[in-house]
Order: structure tokens, then C-alpha cells, then sequence
């Protein structure tokens, strides 16, 4: 698989990230590398291999529908750069 | 030219379980903001969200309900994108193994039988709630309300099989239905805990290929879906006539003002980028545990239509009727229980009660009047005891004072003259003050007998039996 530049923005538009002059071409190398590397892997024989779902060798882990006590408001809120009123105050969403 | 409308159906309803799907938060709708939040449902480092088993259950329920394969392996995945309504940046959902798929539900429009496919049926959770000062676009920031993040869904996915806006607001209707029947929802499209997007394309008819879709949001209700989706056709259509080309893109429906309008967005299409949630492990069911909650499923709507047709002889429709919700048909089957005839029982169900059920807003599970009351009330009208007209009465006061028919009928003397003696006086004194009508009836005016009856009827409030009064008019002119 080859990482081309518009990849990189891509990527890097959804994820929210900016990237300065020059950084794109910088990560679309340093991520062909890496693609690259992994590639290998695809030349392995996975004939009748189950896929893997989990690294773990555990299923079906639940717990019982009850009801425990949540966060006070307080602490919910003690991290949040900004508040008003019991609510988590956010910058406007929708553009243009 | 002549157009096909093809539509698909994206519905997510909430489970009624007490806590939410990864952690023990109260799913309580309506509590103060952010009061049922923990360090689980709003995505702080280092946390470990844990399934819910009855959500495991309940959609497996709803999967076999709707005719589905359930998968016997099956995981999380995180779909990724930026909204303040998702504290995590991401949604833990299901991708491409999700619990169960291929079912079908079957739905009647105008006389014609449509089945309509299932696609898929998978669990995630809910996000938060965005509160806006002022309007959205003028407001320069939001307040978030993350209660309901982590509040269970099931999203059910339907095949593009759908032909009209009336055939999806039936499709909704039976699904609510459906859900409401296994219990596992409470399906109140005004507290959101049953919402609908819609995929709506058009295509000449007769072609396989489908056209450009358009993604509709905002579709609050019953009637905003139908209505919605009758604008958009209209506008698909219009823009395809005019040479044009459809936009796939996400519009939203403006129900104050019968539009729909499109919601231009910085996103580049979906682009989820979904991977398997690694802090969740794989579910694997067990079949005889499918089995045993296939065994425990109640009666669905579309059986209980038929039995009602096949035990009582109602008709397909009056059934369809009072089945379309599980309250209704259990109410009717409280009438019957409780004495009532069948087919009086429906008339009643669906005349009166439904009017005043609408008149109040209520729902049929707090109706004032039990159905072991309207039973003894159907009762004494079946014995003769009261005019099928004064029931009517009785009916409203008990709505209003709740008193028992026959504590209603005993207080206001509303008992049936059924004698004849009593009756006769009455007979010649109508006849007596109205020659013309008596003249009328002995021309052959058949018709004059009628007005006659109802001045019985006025002299007794009502209280006279229709068919005695028939019979002494006749034989006393």
C-alpha cells in the first residue's frame, strides 16, 4: 500500500491536526516506511486462519444491569476548561 | 418520467435498562445536567468500559423478533469522529460483526402485503446533548449535557426495499410496534428515545441501478417522516426533470417550515476510519441461550392480528388497529377477559375510549377507565339494562368521576324503560301531539317513523328501548 500526500491531509484534516510546511511530505515518507514494513506481513500464508477479533483470549466479559453511583457534578466538571451552569461550555460548532 | 422512490431506514431506539451499556450510570431520562456521568461514559484516561449483559439480551431479542440471524461471534469497533456531543472522539459501536442480521419485517399499505428486509441490527451507545444559547447559528458556543452518553441504542437498519413515504411511516409504525411488544423499549419519539434517518434516492422506473441518495435528519415524528420524505421525493424529482443531478449529501428536515435543507459540513464524507474496540472483548453467544430467549419471545403484533381475526372474528382491520400497540390489544383482551363480547368490546376500544384517549393525551395504560369497568358497562348494555345511547353518558362520567357503570346508572335513574305498560302511555301521547308525522307514516312515509321514535326518545332521556318504541309506534297507528 503506498501513503500518498493527500493521505496525509486527509488523515490529518479528520483527526484535527495542523500540519506546518513541509511536515506532510516529511510523514508521507516516514509513513511508506512504516507501511512498508508492515507489508511483510501480508506475504504471510493466512490460509485457514481465524482473523483476529481480540489480543486477548477472553470473551463474553458483562456485567449485571445495575444502577452505581455516578460522578458529583463537581468532579465531572473539575477538568473542564470552561462551564456555565452544569454544563460543559464548548466553542460553536456549526460553520459557515 | 416516470420515478421510483427507494428508501431506506436508519432507526436508533434506547433500551430500557437502568444502567447504561458500559458503566453503572443511571439511564434516567430528564435528571439534572451532567448528574449521571462517571469516569466511563465520559471518556477520562485510563478507564475500562464493561458491557451491560441486559443489552446483550434485549438486542438479541429485538434480532430475533425482526427475523434475524443472530451472529454467534461478535465485537465493538470505535468509530472515530470529532463532536463535542462524544467526550471520547470516538463511538463504540459495531462495524462489520454485529449481533444480528438478514430479517425482515412485513408491513400492509392501502390493501398490498410488503415485506420489507433488515439489514442489520447492532449495539453502541448513545452521545450527549448539545444545548444552544440562542439560536444555533448565531450562538458562539454550546453547552453540553452528557447524561445520555452511554445510554444504550440498537440501531436497526432496513434494505432500500421501501416505495413511499406512507410505506416507511408503516414501517416505523410495525417496528415501534415490535419494539414495544419484547419489551425493550419505550419508543417515545418525543424524548428521542425512538429517531429515524432516512436514505432517500429516485430512479426511473424500471431500472435497477439505484440514483444519488440524500441523507434525511431530523425526522421528530411520525408525521415528519412521512411529510419529510413526501418533500423530498418532490424535490429529487423536480431537480432530475430539470435536467439536474442529486447531490449526495445529509439534509435536514425544517418541519415549521416544510422544507428540507441540506446541512453543508468541513467533513469530507464519512470517513469513520472504524477499528476493532480493543478494551472490549469478543461476545460469543451460545445457541441454546438464542433458543430459550426465541422461546421466551411474547406474542408479536402481526400474530395477534390473527388471532384476534381468527378467535373472535374481528376484521383484519379493526385487529390491525388494536394491535399496532401491545397496551391497546392488552386492554382489549382485559375487555374480553373480563366478559366483555368481542366485537362490542372493539367497538368500544376504538370508538369511545380511543376519542377520549386522544381528546386527553393520555396513553391507554392510564386510562381512567379499567377494563374490567367498561366490561360491566358493555355488560349492562348487552343485558338491556341501558340504552346503548345513555352508555355513551355513563361512559363520560365515569372517565370523570371514575364511579362504577352501575353505581352512574343507579344515581341518575338512567335505567332502560323496557315495559310495555309504561311505555304505552308515552307511545299515544307522542302520537297524540304530532298528526302530521302519524299521517306521514300512514301515506307509507316510511322515514316519519323515525322522528317519531325520537320524540319517544326526548320525552324519556333517552331511557327508552328502541325496539319496544319501534314496535308500539307501528302497532298503536
Amino acid at each position: 500500500m503506498k501513503i500518498t500526500r493527500q493521505d496525509v491531509e486527509q488523515v490529518a484534516l479528520l483527526s484535527r491536526l495542523e500540519i506546518a510546511g513541509g511536515e506532510a511530505e516529511k510523514f508521507t515518507g516516514q509513513l511508506n516506511a512504516i507501511f512498508g514494513y508492515i507489508d511483510m506481513l501480508n506475504k504471510v500464508d493466512t490460509e485457514g486462519v481465524e482473523p483476529t477479533a481480540h489480543v486477548l483470549p477472553l470473551k463474553n466479559v458483562m456485567r449485571p444491569d445495575e444502577v452505581r453511583a455516578s460522578l458529583p457534578r463537581e468532579e465531572a466538571l473539575a477538568n473542564a476548561p470552561a462551564r456555565e451552569d452544569g454544563f460543559f461550555k464548548v466553542p460553536k460548532i456549526l460553520e459557515g | 418520467m416516470d420515478y421510483e422512490i427507494v428508501i431506506g431506514l436508519e432507526v436508533h431506539t434506547e433500551l430500557k435498562t437502568r444502567s447504561k451499556i458500559f458503566c453503572g450510570c443511571s439511564t434516567t431520562f430528564g435528571a439534572e445536567q451532567n448528574t449521571n456521568v462517571c469516569p466511563v461514559c465520559l471518556g477520562l484516561p485510563g478507564v475500562l468500559p464493561v458491557l451491560n449483559a441486559k443489552v446483550l439480551e434485549f438486542a438479541v431479542r429485538t434480532g430475533l423478533a425482526l427475523n434475524c440471524r443472530i451472529l454467534p461471534f461478535s465485537k465493538f469497533d470505535r468509530k472515530n469522529y470529532y463532536y463535542p456531543d462524544l467526550p471520547k472522539n470516538f463511538q463504540t459501536s459495531q462495524y462489520d460483526l454485529p449481533i444480528a442480521v438478514d430479517g425482515h419485517l412485513d408491513i400492509e399499505v392501502n390493501g398490498e402485503a410488503r415485506r420489507i428486509g433488515i439489514t442489520r441490527v447492532h449495539m453502541e451507545e448513545d452521545a450527549g446533548k448539545l444545548v444552544h444559547a440562542g439560536t444555533i447559528a448565531k450562538s458562539d458556543y454550546a453547552l453540553v449535557d452528557y447524561n445520555r452518553t452511554g445510554v444504550p441504542l440498537l440501531e436497526i437498519v432496513s434494505e432500500p426495499d421501501i416505495r413511499s413515504a406512507e410505506e416507511a411511516k408503516a414501517y416505523l409504525e410495525k417496528l415501534k410496534a415490535i419494539l414495544q411488544y419484547i419489551d425493550v423499549s419505550d419508543c417515545k419519539m418525543e424524548e428521542g428515545s425512538l429517531r429515524c434517518d432516512a436514505n432517500i434516492s429516485l430512479r426511473p422506473r424500471g431500472e435497477s441501478k439505484f440514483g444519488t441518495k440524500a441523507e434525511l435528519k431530523n425526522l421528530n415524528s411520525f408525521k415528519a417522516v412521512q411529510k419529510g420524505l413526501e418533500y423530498e421525493a418532490l424535490r429529487q424529482e423536480q431537480v432530475l426533470g430539470e435536467g439536474g443531478k442529486i447531490v449526495q449529501e445529509t439534509r435536514s428536515w425544517d418541519d415549521s417550515r416544510g422544507v428540507t435543507v441540506s446541512l453543508r459540513s468541513k467533513e469530507q464524507a464519512h470517513d469513520y476510519r472504524y477499528f476493532p474496540e480493543p478494551d472490549l472483548v469478543p461476545i460469543v453467544v451460545d445457541p441454546q441461550w438464542i433458543e430459550a430467549i426465541r422461546r421466551d419471545l411474547p406474542e408479536l403484533p402481526d400474530a395477534r392480528q390473527g388471532r384476534l381475526v381468527e378467535q373472535y372474528g374481528l376484521s383484519g382491520y379493526d385487529a390491525g388497529v388494536i394491535t399496532a400497540s401491545r397496551a391497546m390489544a392488552d386492554y382489549f383482551d382485559g375487555l374480553v377477559a373480563a366478559g366483555a363480547e368481542a366485537k362490542a368490546a372493539a367497538n368500544w376500544l376504538m370508538g369511545e375510549v380511543a376519542k377520549h384517549l386522544n381528546a386527553s393525551g393520555q396513553p391507554v395504560e392510564e386510562c381512567p377507565v379499567t377494563a374490567q369497568a367498561l366490561a360491566e358497562l358493555i355488560s349492562l348494555v348487552d343485558k338491556g339494562t341501558i340504552s346503548g345511547k345513555i352508555a355513551k353518558t355513563v361512559f363520560e362520567e365515569m372517565w370523570t368521576s371514575g364511579k362504577t357503570a352501575a353505581a352512574i346508572v343507579q344515581e341518575q335513574g338512567l335505567i332502560q324503560i323496557s315495559d310495555a305498560g309504561e311505555m304505552v302511555a308515552i307511545v299515544e301521547r307522542v302520537i297524540a301531539a304530532n298528526p302530521q308525522s302519524v299521517a306521514d307514516y300512514r301515506a307509507g312515509k316510511e322515514r316519519a317513523i323515525g322522528f317519531l321514535v325520537g320524540q319517544v326518545m326526548k320525552e324519556t332521556k333517552g331511557r327508552a328501548n328502541p325496539e319496544l318504541v319501534n314496535r308500539l309506534l307501528r302497532e298503536h297507528m
